[in-house]
């Protein structure tokens, strides 16, 4: 999500499941959509149907995706950058680029200052030291009223089209071949179905999921791919975009309303030199790069202060900042991320941990690690409906000692353990956001059973008695909550609708706003999350709505459920048509501008706003689309391929930089890489469509469809060391072991890698020490390597070696 | 039953398949557009509330190495090469409700299986006997004995849901419509349309699997490779086996024969030498 917003401007699937059905090509890789998003690959499959679209499917397995789809391309985990790479230069060698949509809507005429630079794999301005980049010299050349130079015919050699040009040139489909382990051949046939919806009657889309963002580079490759949708003007088109499928059914919800580095509504953490409110909206508030960008982050005051008001109630006021002071305000490079999280748990920095839908000790990377972790803390609260491995942490070194032989025995262990039991998805009502930014409310089916309780209801538990406390004896930080107000009508089981309403927010005259245009910066508004206004108005919970009605065909529904931002389903639409407004596609046009409005889905522009009034991007200051990113990564602006931290094989565009010099990699006691002499193969983990995560294990159902752990197995490896289809087999990293059983198959080959061959060894992730089938934890193999902009683990490619052990 | 009877087993009446046609209900299984999601598993084995059997590990991605009298639907997993390209060839797997059903043919037992007008087969435990005959008549392999109650079960159809106007649990469950049912004669054209999509994109043996060695099937596929449905795990040409035509065909004839000639014979033999003679009941007395 990184990625997408630094590029776009806002960190969310493009489109949503229903316009896959609008697609002419659709390339699946990074994800596995037929196994882990059935429900809404059905709409790839009404494609494939209706419009005869092409599926290409990239992926280290030929899996359940593949198997409809028109073409199958292996790849090796972790190469994705390079292929990519090789699908922009093969557009760009080619002519297949969209010209004037590339003209009109990204970056590519910026003109670029001459601190930029790229040699042996580091861009300008890297220090080794600190391992990061000085980014000042990458800034685009400024004219006089300090808008960016541009050049429309992107002949200047220091335009952003150039360097792109130059910088993927290197991308040839033998050094992608090379790299990836595909034929050359391989590639270029896909690359001629891809790159063919470059021409402005066709729509291709990208659907990609966690093996996209899990690895060491998973923003940068993230970029790579949006690039490629630009370029082939597929961003804004019915059928195009990027499609981010999200990993669980309200994972677009949780981040929507703030993570660790966000507030709701993307608001940026307030940092601590940012002493006051006027101080955080002038950081956070860009200055227009063109003289027709709209800018929209230039609102965030006003989205800020109603946040503020939405959290502090008649405790925020102009005179106090409106309670900016309440919020807390780590240092600039402070980082709570899942990596940070888990390293001051295992030094010992950590007093407790409470856990929320969450189930790290299976989840997070390097099992030992994250057991050792809890128990260093004092205390842990787990919130769940299940006994998780995270909840019976204490459990492992009896219940599975032989994955954990450094795990202590419950009696060396003095955390501290608060189980409580939680209610389901199917016990408690409220709204989940899915991959299509579409809030659904939902009615809960049944009461939680037995002591569960709804989550609402344990918060608000935890909440008054902390404010009692807070309130009777004091404490570091004690404004931060008794300042907060929690007026419900019910204080200990906060109405989930009530709390809609409050998120959607309201006017000065106490009535719900149908828009975060009608947000003011006085205090005189109140909204927990700018983005979602408009979706609980005086008509009502807009989430709960039903409508099928279809008036465009294009798949868009407005009426069903409500679509953030202001029920718009397809984000960027105005960048399907061209400069004078004009749609790319008549056929398929979201929207069209009748000469005074536009009409069609609710436009991702000024509603009565000129074609030329402004960019098509109005989130970014650039006013369009960004192919080339100056202060949002830890990398360099352009994408470039980076090995896994733990890889078999060198870099081959640059051997002295290998991976990702920017990755954040944890070297403590207890993490350790592995060489290609000891871990030979490439381990890579994936879900199945028959579990739910960590989750479905418990239940009858999904153990029935598949009770068993195992390894698939590449049938030449299997043959050299002598493994038969069913054979248990030992698979061992620098962090642990597993054992299961071999599946053989053909459908993941030996791939042809610099002159040899590499194998992959496929581990689904779905088991554990508890439930009613079980089986180990795979992130005993995984290592403490993470993305440095998103934080996610790599779990896609790293070393492992395997052996037949009965 | 609240629904017209076809054909029942061991029973006169009309001959199974001879009026079912246009007015029956068929199911088409597009395997183009299977992903092998195992949704209609998950809905089969809740709709008919059958126990959890954890099935050990045959090295595939398949929930059973086969279909059980507990688990009527199962996806087979045919991990193959077609053209030098590896295929994965998911295939649902369930009663293919024949339109000349072999399990109705050879089934012994008066009223066990019936076929319904509109061509559902559907097996009635309380009349089955446990001979397995069925097992024996049925080319797909399908019927499945149950130790425990003795008796032998398979897909229904969803005979319960279809008669109150619903779709059976697979198709409700099924995420990308690969899996639609309706009236045969319809899907059968849906069918032929789609595999003619699939040649035009490049499929050249994509077909209709609609076997006629059995009359036909009330389960259609659309397959890419019609011209090898071994390797979808179906039968290439099935028949009902030649033991049952023969049992039911001309030696039930011949049996026939055999009876009426005998109660003939015992008239004409009464005709001409009359009563028999009572032996002496003494010599019966004597053995007590």
């Amino acid at each position: 999500m990184a990625s997408l917003a630094a590029t776009f401007g806002r960190g969310a699937m493009t489109n949503g499941w229903t316009d896959v059905a609008n697609a002419d090509v659709i390339l699946v890789m990074g994800g596995n959509p037929a196994e882990n998003h059935p429900v809404g690959f059905r709409f790839t499959m009404e494609a494939k149907r209706n419009r005869r679209a092409r599926i290409v499917t990239v992926d280290p397995r030929f899996n359940r995706t593949a198997a409809v789809s028109d073409q199958y391309v292996p790849i090796r985990a972790g190469s994705d950058i390079a292929f990519l790479g090789g699908l922009l230069n093969h557009a760009l060698a080619n002519d297949l680029y969209h010209r004037e949509y590339v003209a009109s809507h990204t970056n590519a005429t910026f003109i670029v200052g001459e601190g930029y630079g790229f040699e042996n794999g580091l861009f300008s301005g890297w220090d080794g030291e600190s391992e990061t980049y000085d980014t000042s010299g990458w800034g685009y050349e400024l004219d006089g009223d300090g808008y960016a130079r541009v050049d429309e015919t992107m002949e200047h050699p220091r335009s952003v089209f150039q360097l792109m040009r130059e910088h993927y040139s290197r991308y040839t489909p033998q050094m992608v071949s090379d790299i990836c382990g595909c034929t050359a051949e391989e590639f270029t046939r896909a690359a001629e179905v891809i790159c063919s919806t470059g021409a402005a009657g066709r729509a291709g889309t990208i659907l990609y999921a966690l093996g996209w963002t899990q690895h060491s580079h998973s923003v940068q490759l993230i970029h790579t791919a949006a690039m490629l949708q630009l370029i082939l003007g597929n961003i804004g088109m019915p059928g195009g975009g990027i499609n981010a499928q999200r990993g669980h059914s309200n994972i677009q919800g949780a981040t929507d309303l703030g993570a660790w580095n966000a507030l709701p509504g993307y608001l940026k953490i307030p940092r601590a030199h940012q002493a006051s409110l006027q101080d955080y909206i002038d950081e956070n508030s860009p200055r227009p790069l063109r003289p027709n960008s709209m800018n929209y982050w230039s609102n965030t005051n006003r989205f800020m202060v109603s946040l503020l008001k939405a959290w502090y109630g008649d405790n925020a006021a102009a005179a106090n900042g409106f309670g900016y002071d309440n919020l807390p305000k780590p240092d600039a490079d402070d980082d709570y991320s899942w990596a940070t999280i888990f390293e001051r748990a295992y030094t010992g920095d950590l007093e407790g941990l409470v856990s929320f839908g969450m189930n790290p000790v299976a989840g997070g990377p390097n099992t030992p690690k994250m057991l050792e972790g809890l128990a260093n803390l004092r205390w842990l609260i787990v919130a769940e409906c299940f006994e998780t491995e995270t909840a019976a942490f204490w459990k492992a070194a009896d219940a599975a000692g032989e994955y954990y032989p450094g795990a202590r025995a419950a009696a060396d262990i003095d955390t501290e353990v608060f189980l409580l039991p939680a209610a389901c998805f199917a016990e408690k009502d409220g709204t989940m956001v899915n991959s299509s930014r579409w809030l659904q409310w939902k009615h809960a089916a049944l009461d939680p059973p037995g002591d569960a309780w709804k989550d609402q209801d344990i918060i608000a538990a935890l909440f008054l008695r902390l404010q009692e406390l807070y309130r009777e004896e004091g404490g570091a930080g004690a404004d931060s909550l008794l300042n907060m107000t929690w007026d419900w009508r019910n204080p200990r089981s906060p109405d989930l609708a009530e709390v809609s309403r409050e998120i959607n927010g309201r006017g000065p005259d106490g009535r719900q706003i149908s828009s975060f245009a009608e947000l003011a910066d006085d205090g005189s508004t109140v909204c927990g999350n700018w983005l979602y206004a408009g979706s609980f108005t005086e008509d009502g919970n807009m989430a709960a709505r039903r409508g099928q009605e279809d008036p465009t065909g294009l798949g868009l529904y407005a009426g069903w459920a409500w679509n953030w931002p202001l029920n718009r389903r397809i984000l960027y639409n105005r960048a399907s048509a061209d400069a004078e407004g004009n749609p790319w596609d008549p056929e398929r046009a979201p929207i069209r501008w009748d000469g005074s409005t536009w009409v069609g889905d609710v436009p991702d522009y000024g509603a009565t706003a000129a074609p030329d009034a402004f960019g098509a991007f109005i989130m970014v200051p650039e006013g369009v689309a960004r192919l080339y990113t100056v202060d949002s990564f830890a990398e360099g602006p352009l994408p470039e391929h980076y090995e896994p931290v733990e890889s078999p094989v060198d870099n081959l565009l640059h051997p002295e930089v290998g991976s990702n010099p920017a990755a954040r990699t944890m070297m403590s006691a207890i993490d350790s890489l592995g060489s290609p002499e000891d871990y030979p193969y490439i381990g890579t983990t994936y879900r199945l469509t028959e579990h739910y995560h960590y989750w479905t294990k418990n239940v009858d159902g999904p153990s029935e469809l598949q009770p068993h752990f195992f390894v698939e197995v590449p049938e030449e490896l299997a043959a050299e060391k002598a493994i038969a289809n069913g054979d248990t087999v030992r698979v061992w990293s620098a962090r642990g072991e597993v054992r299961g059983q071999a599946m053989v198959t053909r459908r993941m080959r030996g791939l042809q890698v610099d002159g040899r061959t590499i194998y992959q060894v496929g581990l689904p992730i779905h088991w554990g020490f508890l439930g009613r089938v079980t089986g180990p934890l795979v992130n005993n193999l995984s290592p403490s390597v993470f993305d440095p902009n998103s934080g996610t683990p790599e779990y896609k490619g790293f070393l492992v070696n395997i052996e037949k052990i009965a | 039953m609240s629904q017209d009877l076809q054909a029942v087993s061991a029973t006169p009446g009309g001959a199974a398949g001879s009026d079912v046609d246009t007015t029956s209900l068929a199911k088409l299984i597009d395997t183009s557009t299977c992903i092998g999601c195992k949704a209609c598993e998950a809905a089969c084995q809740e709709w008919n509330d059958h126990p959890v059997t954890l099935a050990p590990f045959d090295g595939t991605y398949q929930s059973q190495p086969d279909l059980s009298h507990s688990f009527w639907n199962l996806i087979k997993f045919n991990e193959t090469e077609i053209d030098g390209a590896p295929a994965w060839l998911m295939s649902k797997y369930q009663c293919m409700h024949c339109i000349d059903p072999g399990c109705l043919r050879s089934c012994p037992a008066p009223g066990a299986i019936v076929q319904h007008a509109n061509g559902i087969v559907d097996f009635v435990p309380e009349q089955c006997i446990g001979c397995g005959y069925c097992m024996t008549g049925c080319p797909f392999d399908v019927p499945k004995f149950d130790p425990y109650t003795k008796k032998v079960y398979k897909c229904t159809l969803c005979t319960d849901r279809v008669s109150v106007g619903l779709e059976p649990a697979c198709i409700k469950a099924c995420p990308t419509s690969c899996l639609t049912f309706g009236a045969r004669d319809e899907l059968i054209q849906i069918a032929e349309e789609r595999a003619e999509t699939l040649r035009e994109d490049g499929f050249q043996a994509a077909g209709v699997y609609n076997p006629a060695g059995v009359g036909g099937t009330q389960v259609l596929y659309v397959l890419r490779h019609a011209d090898q449905p071994e390797a979808y795990g179906l039968p290439a040409d099935p028949q009902i086996p030649w033991t049952v035509t023969l049992w039911k065909g001309p030696l039930k004839w011949l049996g026939n024969l055999v009876f009426v000639g005998g109660v003939l014979g015992a008239f004409l033999h009464y005709v001409r030498y009359g009563p028999q003679a009572e032996e002496a009941p003494e010599d019966a007395r004597d053995g007590e």
